[in-house]
């Protein structure tokens, strides 16, 4: 049996969480970490939120958006050891570490949008 | 990228190379720009546990979801926040600057320019945040 290597897949999830993560992080953290706060703008109410997340659509596109980022930024941080810190000799427990992150970030997502 | 796993043996000869600096991404802006996009991926992270904190206190009722407003004004959740939204915007335009060599498109025999492809993902960013947005206060 043939050794397949995974580095390809997780260079495809880290393209397609940078560009997720790009197109939808940038306005929820603008709204929920800086607007909201500070009073810019109004909240949405708890029923309208609910609402709007407790749509099958949305979920959807919440366990996505939070999986594929989850994944993108691992692989990133990965590589930011090994060449930013030239950490060199942790290979396998610096990918644990990274990839072991997003596994469960990514099943809290899915357990959280599931039972929402 | 070939993955090569390496084993370091006791008796390994020792390889002539130059030795480089830890801090050597702080001598050339390029450099620095480098190590701050590769250090927006912890932001990214962050982002996303606080999407699910802010999702989970939004599936438990007003009293919680009124908490996590209330703790989102924190002056440590703020600044973590801000620096995370700059982060991530640093992010978001250098990806979106870098599409166009990773994504060559043609139509026909001619070739797109990288400055259309750059330009329609900055359009699909305003797009996508509008309608975040527009769900989320407008609707």
């Amino acid at each position: 049996m043939i050794k397949r290597s995974a580095e390809p897949l997780l260079w495809m999830t880290f393209s397609a969480g940078g560009v997720v993560a790009a197109l939808v992080l940038p306005v929820l953290l603008f709204l929920f970490g800086v607007a909201f706060p500070l009073g810019w703008l109004t909240p949405p109410s708890v029923t309208h939120l609910a609402a709007v997340i407790g749509h099958p659509l949305t979920r959807l596109a919440l366990v996505v958006v939070c999986t594929v980022s989850l994944f993108h930024a691992a692989h990133r941080f990965r590589y930011t050891l090994y060449d930013g810190l030239q950490i060199k000799h942790l290979n396998e427990l610096i990918a644990i570490l990274c990839y072991g992150g997003a596994v469960v970030g990514s099943l809290a997502s899915v357990y959280l949008l599931a039972t929402f | 990228m070939a993955h090569i796993a390496e084993h370091y043996t006791e008796y390994h000869p020792r390889w002539l190379r130059p030795h480089i600096s830890t801090y050597w991404w702080l001598r050339k802006w390029s450099y620095f720009a480098f190590i701050l996009r590769e250090i927006s991926s912890l932001f990214v992270a962050w982002s996303v546990v606080y999407l699910l904190l802010l999702v989970y206190a939004a599936g438990q009722g007003a009293a919680e979801y009124e908490a996590f407003l209330e703790w989102s004004r924190q002056p440590w959740v703020m600044a973590l926040n801000v620096s995370s939204l700059a982060l991530v915007a640093f992010h978001a335009v250098t990806w979106f600057n870098l599409a166009p060599q990773a994504l060559v498109v043609h139509v026909g025999h001619k070739h797109v320019p990288g400055s259309l492809i750059a330009a329609s993902n900055y359009v699909a960013w305003v797009v996508v945040s509008a309608i975040v947005a527009w769900l989320l206060i407008g609707g």
